[in-house]
Parts: C-alpha cells; sequence; structure tokens
C-alpha cells in the first residue's frame, strides 16, 4: 500500500533525527506518519518529470553583502546561554565515546 | 468604547500631543490582567519595559520629536521573534529562559516606529499548528468563547487583538498561521508577499514559506503595521531588493473596474455557513464596482499534500540545530550524540517530533524523488496555476478556513484533520504571493468568519483596496462576550 511505513523504518528516521523516542512514541508515529504519507499518495502517483522544482518562491541569486568589517553579536552574550561553557568556548560531553 | 480603538488613532492622539502612551499603556495593561487568566494569549507581559518605552515616546513627544507612525501603538509580539534579552521560546520546552542576543529586523522598525511592546504571544511549539493547542505551556482560549480555540500558530497574537490586549500584533504565515487565527478570532491578519517583510530574527520553520505579518482590527491599521515592516534588510537574503507597495494611498480607492475570481477548487468541504458569507462578500465586491467570475486554479487541489511535506523537511533541517550545545536545554549523557537525542526527545513536544520524523522521511534516501522532490514540482504546478488565473482576474477570493472555531480538544487526537483546517490558506505559501483574511460576518453558532482575498506577488495595494470595501460591506459581527 502507498504511503505505509513500517517500524523498523520508523525506528530508523528516529535515529537519523537524533530523536530518542519511547517504544509508545515510535508507534504512534509509524502509524500516524502512515496516514500522512497515504494522503500525500496523490502527490505522488502523478508524473511530473518535465516540470522543474520550484525551491524558492523569490529567485534571487548570488547575495552578497559588501565585505567590510562590522560588529558582531557579543561572544559572553552568547556563550552565557550556553548549557556548558569553558575559556570561550561550547563545552560539550565526549564525541568520541571515550573519556579525555 | 476604548477596547475598540483604532492604532492609527492612538498614534495620531499621541503625536498630536493629546494622549499620553502611558495612559494608553495602562488602559491596556488593565484590560491584559482583567482576562489574560482565562485567555492564556501571552507566553510574557513586560509591563516594566512597556512603561519605560511609553513614558520614552512621551518624552519625545514633549521634547518636540515624532516618535513615528505608531507612536504609543501597544503592540504583541509572537513569541518566535527574537527579543534581545526578552526571553523567546517559540512555546517550547527547548528554548525556555533563552534570552536571544539580537532583536529581529521586524521587531526593531516597528519600535523605532514608536510602537510600545506589551509582550510575546503564545504559539503552537514552532509555529507548528492550527490552533495554538500544542504549546508547552498550556493553550490560548478565543475570546469570542473559550471553549473554543484560537486557530493557529499564531493564535496568542490573534487572541491578544481580539480582545483589545492590544490595537496591533506580529505574527508569523508559513501555511496560514497568521489567516487561520485571524478568521477565527474575527481580526484582519495579512500573509505580506514572500521577500516583503525580513525573515532576520523569526525563528525559522520553514524557510522558503515563513512570512512575517501584521494582525490588526481594521484594514487601515493593518495598512499602516504592514508599511512599517515591509522592506528590504541586507539581513535577509531572500528580502526583495526595491521598494515594497504603497498600500495606505490606496485603501479608500474602492474596487470600481478590478477583475475578482471566486476561486473554484476551494468550495469543497467548507461549511455551508461560511461558505455563503464567501458569496456574500463577492457580491459586496460587485456591488462596489468589481467584477466577479469564477475561476479555477487545478493543483490547489495538492497544496496540502505538497504543503505537508514541504514544511516538515524544511523544519526537519531547521529544528537540527536544537542539540543541546549552544542554547536551551540540555539533558546530560555520556556522548554528544546521546546528549543530542536526549534532549531532542525531552525539549521537543509531540507535533514538532512528528514533523522531524515526517520531514526526515520525506528527505531520506530512496524517498527523496517520490516526496520531497515531487512536492516541489507540484509548487511549480500550483505557480502556473495561479499566474494563469491572475491573467483572468486581479483578485481571487475564497473562504480564509473551512469551518468557524472548532472547541479545544476536538482535533488534538487526529493530526490529519487539524492539517485540514489549512487547505485554504496554504497555497498562498506555497507560491510566495499575497493574501489576507478579512472579518465578514459570523457563523450560524455566532462564531466570527474570515473571508480571504489573494493577490499575485506584490498585489498588495489592490488586496488592501478590497479589504477595506470588505470591511465597510461586513454584516455587523457579535460583540465580544
Amino acid at each position: 500500500m502507498p504511503g505505509s511505513i513500517s517500524r523498523e523504518q520508523a525506528a530508523h528516521v528516529a535515529r537519523l533525527a537524533r530523536l530518542d523516542l519511547t517504544d509508545d512514541e515510535l508507534e504512534r508515529y509509524t502509524e500516524q506518519l502512515g496516514a500522512v504519507l497515504e494522503h500525500a499518495a496523490d502527490v505522488e502517483a502523478l508524473e511530473l518529470a518535465d516540470v522543474p522544482p520550484t525551491t524558492h518562491p523569490y529567485p534571487l541569486a548570488n547575495v552578497l553583502r559588501d565585505d567590510v568589517v562590522r560588529p558582531g553579536v557579543d561572544r559572553d552574550e552568547v556563550l552565557a546561554q550556553a548549557p556548558a561553557a569553558e575559556d570561550g568556548r561550547f563545552r560539550v560531553p565526549p564525541i568520541l565515546g571515550e573519556a579525555p | 468604547m476604548s477596547s475598540t480603538e483604532t492604532a492609527l488613532g492612538i498614534a495620531g492622539g499621541v503625536r498630536a500631543g493629546r494622549r499620553s502612551a502611558r495612559d494608553v499603556l495602562e488602559e491596556h495593561l488593565e484590560r491584559i490582567e482583567a482576562r489574560e487568566p482565562e485567555l492564556h494569549a501571552f507566553n510574557l507581559v513586560v509591563a516594566d519595559e512597556a512603561r519605560v518605552a511609553a513614558d520614552e515616546v512621551d518624552r519625545r513627544v514633549a521634547a518636540g520629536d515624532d516618535p513615528g507612525p505608531l507612536a504609543g501603538v501597544p503592540i504583541a509580539l509572537k513569541d518566535n521573534l527574537c527579543t534581545r534579552g526578552i526571553p523567546t521560546t517559540c512555546s517550547s520546552r527547548i528554548l525556555e529562559g533563552w534570552r536571544p542576543p539580537y532583536t529581529a529586523t521586524a521587531v526593531q522598525r516597528v519600535v523605532a516606529a514608536g510602537a510600545v511592546v506589551v509582550g510575546k504571544t503564545n504559539l503552537d511549539e514552532f509555529a507548528m499548528g492550527s490552533s495554538t493547542e500544542n504549546s508547552a505551556f498550556g493553550p490560548t482560549r478565543n475570546p469570542h468563547d473559550p471553549t473554543r480555540v484560537p486557530g493557529g500558530s499564531s493564535g496568542g497574537s490573534a487572541a491578544a487583538v481580539a480582545a483589545g490586549f492590544a490595537p496591533l500584533a506580529l505574527g508569523s504565515d508559513t501555511g496560514g498561521s497568521i489567516r487561520q487565527p485571524a478568521a477565527l478570532c474575527g481580526v484582519v491578519g495579512v500573509k505580506p508577499t514572500y521577500g516583503l517583510v525580513s525573515r532576520y530574527g523569526l525563528v525559522a520553520f520553514a524557510s522558503s514559506l515563513d512570512q512575517i505579518g501584521p494582525f490588526a482590527r481594521t484594514v487601515a491599521d493593518a495598512a499602516a503595521l504592514f508599511e512599517v515592516i515591509a522592506g528590504h534588510d541586507p539581513r535577509d537574503s531572500t528580502s526583495i531588493p526595491g521598494p515594497p507597495p504603497e498600500v495606505s494611498l490606496a485603501l479608500d480607492e474602492g474596487v470600481a473596474g478590478l477583475r475578482v475570481g471566486l476561486l473554484a477548487e476551494l468550495r469543497d468541504g467548507i461549511a455551508p455557513d461560511v461558505l455563503a458569507r464567501v458569496d456574500e462578500a463577492a457580491t459586496a465586491l460587485e456591488a462596489a464596482g468589481a467584477t466577479v467570475e469564477v475561476v479555477s486554479v487545478p493543483a490547489v487541489t495538492y497544496g496540502l499534500s505538497a504543503y505537508y511535506l514541504i514544511a516538515p523537511a524544511e523544519a526537519s533541517s531547521n529544528l537540527a540545530r536544537y542539540d543541546g550545545v549552544r542554547y536551551g536545554l540540555r539533558v546530560d549523557a555520556a556522548d554528544t550524540a546521546a546528549m543530542n537525542a536526549a534532549t531532542r526527545e525531552a525539549g521537543f513536544g509531540a507535533e514538532v517530533k512528528r514533523r522531524i520524523m515526517l520531514g526526515t522521511y520525506a528527505l531520506s534516501a530512496g524517498y527523496y524523488d517520490a516526496y520531497y522532490g515531487k512536492a516541489q514540482r507540484v509548487r511549480t504546478l500550483i505557480t502556473r496555476d495561479f499566474a494563469r488565473a491572475y491573467e483572468q482576474v486581479d483578485l481571487l477570493v475564497s473562504p480564509a478556513t473551512p469551518t468557524t472555531a472548532f472547541p479545544l480538544g476536538e482535533k488534538t487526537s487526529d493530526p490529519l484533520s487539524m492539517y485540514l483546517s489549512d487547505v485554504c490558506t496554504i497555497p498562498t505559501n506555497l507560491a510566495g504571493h499575497a493574501a489576507v483574511s478579512v472579518p465578514f460576518g459570523t457563523g450560524t453558532d455566532g462564531l466570527p468568519v474570515g473571508v480571504q482575498l489573494l493577490a499575485p506577488a506584490m498585489g498588495e495595494a489592490r488586496m488592501f483596496r478590497a479589504a477595506a470595501v470588505l470591511e465597510a460591506a461586513a454584516p455587523a459581527g457579535e460583540e465580544l462576550r
């Protein structure tokens, strides 16, 4: 059936999206995603190979600003919003699976 | 009665020194105090900051300065517009407590025009929803009937204007999030042409669809606010260069000679009482000198499907930035990847996760062409069909919503039924065009009905002209309970 997706597919998508879903959520989203994709079957069924895609409603290309030095946002103000910061940088847990 | 006082009336009085901005503010704060506990239009009321701003407006008037076209007018801001130093939550736990280090261009412009910010309004989390029930901080209620939703996602802004908390508000419209709540709350709501209002400082939902726009109780007030916020901004690379349309001067030009099309495809599935008001509106435009014919824009029937692939796809990409590293919530875990996933699981609500799942799926290997790619081609079809219609007519008219305001809880368990409430508004966003919802009488339940006027890109002047005609011809609505 067009649109329907499996729980395994949904779990894969959750991993891609970095969402640590519960079993209940996974079940619910599997079902609800299937329903939305089923609704989208009208679009999926269209033959549109010769229609160009629209990525943006107002086509502007190569929008550049003048290359001049100007003040950015204040670093300390930005770092003060971080869950953890140290020595002027954002602090995160280990990224390679072993403690530093 | 002061709750129906217009923004232009207030600004005129303040600029001329007949009224003080501080007195205007205190009247509005009193109304907020009286009804806000029941309605929950705001995530945050900034009374102290507003008093400082109002006093500054009065000081400037006393010194002989002109504070600007919105002098002393209280304004409410949707809580996805960044305000430096003032919390901006997007009604999400993941941003709770965040104070942006910069201010949105649209907000800077209204403040520079003399408006006084009274608070940040409630919304569906990250603007994803049509009822303001998807807020992490609880729903907003419709001022006309608190058992009903105000619409969404800018439900707090619509309710604030309808309840007299502020004569003006800003919202954002990605698939109808200004026009749909404006219709359900009986106020004017404008979705400007894509690129006319800078998106700098608007927290991104679906970047190729998002647009900031005005809420007001009158068409003239909405036009005045539109003119303040529209215009090129070098900080938004999608901002249209050149001057925006002038609309206020055109307001009383009427519609004689304009060709208006009744949009044929947006009639199926619309409640009969809403459709009756749309037909009355068309008759009113005809009586004012426009010609009216039925016009077909066939591809809009694919609008809902295309939108619910494109918007979640862009959202899933935009929302990747909420990773617990730089701002907002962090849920600790042994490594960064686990911290990201735990933070996002705890910080996002159900609808946001649903859209991220849908968008990630639509963009993932093997499905991109079938879903996201197809939807973007449908977007071209819709734009082409609109272009063909606008060879025949100057404006299109349709319902803004399929029904009047629905009861809280009615659609929360069935996402698809909630998505359907945006069916009339979505095509405009996909095409990047302009549209407005104008209050036009009530349904059989006594609740407001909104009639939508659609115009091609940069067609705001004729759109506002027709809106003013509809406003003058609107059947008397029910007074607020």
